[in-house]
């Protein structure tokens, strides 16, 4: 077949080496030539090992992972994501099925479905894979027996509501690639078959709505504006908007290459041209009508991946297609049990959970919902100091559609509210081990901006645990949402003009760049007051170390719960050199007063 | 319409590009003259059309390459607009390092594997473009498509971040960098059909053509320049032959073919089932030979 008609599918095999997944994978190399000769040599025959790497990869200590295996057909090419059914399961599977068309799900026909089953297919369907295959396999083991099959095929409709089943024995070939001999009461097509003729209708379907993110615009005389399109078509004079500004052009020329397109549609990577010159930037998307809206607060599923579970309030990065934003993840409304499908209560999610959440953004996204549009529902989570992916998340739908909230009459400036007072806003932050000094250089602190006719207020421990944050602890997730609190509330008096001094213990990084992202770089003074931890247990003035070490106050900065000391701090006071009255002095000249 | 398994790598291989040049300080594109480099640069050049391509070309030259792929290297990036530029590791230029007295294993490292190291060094680049495929090697299989490499250019197994849809997480640390791979889900195949269908142009080498060859070890090598030092008793004798992976000549096992077009060398194929990379005679040093040179920075 020419290489102009040959079409390809991309799917996905879940179930473990027992249900013959290998075998199955292996014979499909073979009975399409996609085998190489040296690779038959080397599995001597036996077609589990031919593509079950996994045997040599432990022995080599290699980590098992999502293997991508390569086959085609007379018509068509397949791309099969090979995703080993062991302790990193979800992770490996749902990254697997965020890309496949098409789940094939082995099931041995001797022990029917098994909980890992009913796991595989839910994770398949929550990323949007609408199209099943149930091969049940090793009917030479239950000699050939339709009943076996039957059951299974009905017992799998409570997992899966609508699929393709077929019988075959991966070893003998039967049902693979050609019609098995065997099983004269099946006369349903052969894995084969079904996977070169398979058209899975997803959720990108002709009928949906034109949707391109713009990755980026070219340069060189032609203003093109460049991307995949993630959903329908588009031709040349077609209205489209862009979003996040909502502004209406239309499209002059479609472009691929040198070539010029007369469509463009799901799938393709092309470069548009509009009639008019209008604004548009990498992160924008080009949609027709309803392809799209913004928001900035949502209810989504989440997908743990990391080791470091969830800290729900801390500030991550959200990625989603060309778009970055900070987003903020509350507790999990409830976590999803993948084997019962329950609703768990939780507090946080760690690797491998899924969960439901409100999460929200720093400012409008583009999205559309994630079972409308893989491409602009499905984001990623993005650790902040360690760069890694920690999560994966699905939008179900907008709280709040943001256009409905921005437009609000022009407010008083923080500008002219500061101006009134003579001074400009500033939020000094005292970090620092418990019994540092924080809380007695701030007092002093505030005292000289007093004596100098400023306007200031402390928040600290005092005013803001017993009150605005009396429910909550000092876990990790806690001591985050305190900050977060705390950096909402000197926000705000910042807006009023004020200088705001805020001494919190603030053990992480994570949350006072997040405080600092909020506020702003150039209203934002990080002052580390240092002491170390000896000297600073040594003064103890309210007797907390003392506490802790006896294992009366668990979650104890410095004795059983990290201390991040700042990487760029505005100021370092060092406690042991100089005087707390000498430290308030120092900071007041360093904020120009 | 329904696009076609080509047009699906095409548009794939073009986002990742695409992506690769947004999120990347100072990208650049590794360039070895072989055929994925042919098609690699031939869908840049697709992808920021109607201007160049937004980086530079990077060619780790072991001074050992065929003449051919010199020749084609310099013309096909004047025709691209592109800078190139050669990398030479003058330490293992200092030191004459060749595949005949240093055996295959250090020639590689220290111009390949290190040469590559200090290229990108030497210049920052934080994103490098290659054209490796999945389906090239069994270690392969498990490379993302954005591939982290810690300081020091080192390959984590164990460190590899979850790829889902096609949202990439181009961030890293200090001294950190990236390894962007377009070609990531093509095979051999859908090269050679590419090739076919965009009329790319690919090293002349891969053509079946009578020339100098001498047969070692079950190998037969094509003596490019009268630097291939004979044995006892071995002569150059002309065969047909052609190449299937290109690399340092005195390295490159030759193939007897007759193929002197794309569909002649599709037809080979279809009868042939040798892996690929069987002519490299890099990859034998070993069973576990690519993933320690991966881990050690090498491609």
């Amino acid at each position: 077949m020419p290489a102009a008609a040959r079409s390809s599918l991309r799917f996905i095999t879940c179930g473990s080496v027992d249900d013959g997944k290998s075998t199955l994978l292996g014979r499909l190399l073979v009975e399409t030539g996609s085998a190489s000769q040296a690779e038959l040599a080397r599995c001597g025959g036996d077609l589990a090992r031919l593509l079950d790497a996994l045997e040599a990869e432990r022995e080599q200590g290699i980590t098992i992972d999502l293997a991508h295996r390569f086959f085609a057909s007379p018509r068509r090419s397949f791309i099969v994501a090979d995703a080993p059914g062991h302790e990193q399961y979800t992770r490996n599977l749902v990254t697997g099925a965020s890309n496949a068309e098409l789940a094939l799900v082995l099931v041995d026909a001797r022990h029917g479905i098994l909980p890992q089953t009913r796991r595989h297919s839910f994770l398949c369907r929550l990323l949007g894979v609408r199209a099943f295959v149930l091969v049940v396999s090793k009917m030479d083991l239950v000699g050939w027996d339709q009943s076996a099959f039957d059951r299974i095929v009905a017992d799998y409709r409570e997992v899966v509501p609508e699929f393709t089943a077929i019988p075959v024995s991966g070893r003998s070939g039967d049902n693979v690639a050609r019609p098995s001999d065997q099983m004269p009461w099946y006369r349903g097509p052969t894995v084969l078959d079904h996977l070169d003729a398979a058209d899975p209708a997803t959720a990108e379907a002709d009928s949906a709505p034109f949707r391109l993110p713009v990755q980026s615009v070219t340069r060189g005389g032609v203003r093109g504006l460049c991307g995949l399109v993630a959903s329908g078509a588009v031709r040349p004079g077609d209205s489209l908007r862009v979003m996040p500004a909502g502004t209406s052009a239309r499209v002059a020329r479609i472009l691929l290459g040198d070539a010029t397109l007369e469509q463009a549609e799901a799938g393709q990577s092309v470069s548009i041209e509009l009639t008019e010159p209008v604004d548009c930037a990498r992160g924008d998307v080009l949609v027709a009508a309803e392809g799209a809206q913004v928001a900035d607060q949502f209810e989504g599923t989440i997908i743990w991946l990391s080791g470091e579970e969830l800290t729900p309030g801390r500030q991550y990065e959200l990625k989603l297609a060309g778009q970055s934003a900070l987003v903020t993840i509350l507790p999990p409304k409830h976590e999803i049990d993948v084997n019962t499908f329950d609703r768990l209560p939780a507090k946080t999610l760690r690797m491998n959970g899924i969960g439901v959440a409100h999460f929200w953004t720093d400012h409008p996204i583009v999205f559309a919902p994630y079972r409308d549009c893989r491409e602009l529902g499905g984001f990623i989570v993005i650790d902040r100091i360690s760069n890694e992916t920690v999560g994966a998340g699905l939008i179900h739908f907008a709280l709040r559609r943001s256009e409905n909230l921005s437009p609000q009459p022009p407010r008083l400036s923080r500008e002219a509210r500061a101006a009134l007072k003579g001074q400009r806003p500033r939020l000094v932050w005292f970090t620092g081990l418990s019994g540092a000094g924080k809380s007695t250089i701030a007092n002093l602190v505030e005292a000289k901006l007093y004596a100098r006719g400023c306007h200031s207020f402390l928040l600290d421990g005092e005013n803001i645990r017993l009150g605005l944050s009396r429910d909550l602890g000092f876990t990790d997730a806690d001591r985050a949402e305190n900050i977060r609190r705390v950096g909402e509330t000197a926000k705000l008096m910042l807006d009023a003009g004020l200088i705001v001094l805020a001494a919190f213990i603030s053990p992480f990084r994570a949350e006072r760049r997040m405080v600092r992202a909020l506020v702003g770089e150039e209203a934002f003074v990080e002052v580390f007051v240092h002491a170390p931890l000896e000297e600073a247990a040594r003064r103890d003035p309210k007797g907390l170390y003392a506490k802790a070490r006896a294992g009366r106050l668990p979650n104890f900065t410095g004795i059983d719960s990290p201390y991040e000391p700042p990487e760029h701090p505005e100021l370092v006071i060092d406690t042991l050199e100089i005087s707390a009255e000498d430290a308030a002095e120092e900071i007041v000249r360093f904020l120009g007063l | 319409m329904v696009l076609t398994h080509l047009q699906r790598l095409e548009a794939e291989a073009i986002h990742i590009l695409r992506e690769a040049a947004a999120e990347a300080d100072r990208p650049v594109m590794l360039y070895s003259a072989g055929k994925d480099s042919s098609v690699l640069l031939h869908l840049a050049r697709k992808a920021f059309a109607p201007a160049p391509p937004p980086f530079p070309l990077l060619h780790v030259d072991t001074s050992w390459k065929f003449r051919e792929m010199y020749a084609l290297r310099d013309r096909v990036a004047a025709a691209a607009g592109m800078e190139l530029i050669v990398h030479r590791n003058p330490e293992a230029q200092a030191r004459g390092i060749n595949p005949f007295e240093h055996g295959s294993a250090l020639h590689t490292r220290l111009w390949k594997t290190d040469g590559l190291k200090q290229a990108l060094d030497t210049h920052r680049f934080d994103v490098a473009i290659a054209g490796a495929r999945r389906d090239e090697e069994g270690v392969r299989a498990k490379e993302r498509i954005f591939s982290l490499r810690s300081r020091g250019h080192r390959w984590d197994p164990r460190q590899q971040r979850p790829e889902l849809w096609r949202v990439y997480n181009l961030r890293k640390g200090e001294g950190e960098s990236i390894r962007a791979f377009p070609l990531s889900n093509w095979t051999e195949l859908d090269v050679w059909r590419y090739v076919e269908a965009e009329g790319v142009e690919v090293c002349s080498l891969y053509f079946a053509a009578p020339r100098p060859t001498v047969e070692r070890n079950g190998t037969i090598l094509v003596a490019d320049d009268d630097r291939l030092p004979l044995f006892p008793g071995e002569s150059l004798r002309q065969r047909f032959v052609r190449f299937r992976t290109l690399g340092c000549y005195p390295l490159s096992g030759a193939i007897e073919s007759r193929a002197r077009s794309v569909p002649e060398i599709l037809a080979e194929m279809g009868a042939t089932r040798l892996p690929e990379r069987h002519g490299r005679l890099i990859d034998r040093d070993g069973t576990a030979a690519m993933e320690r040179k991966k881990r050690e920075g090498y491609f």
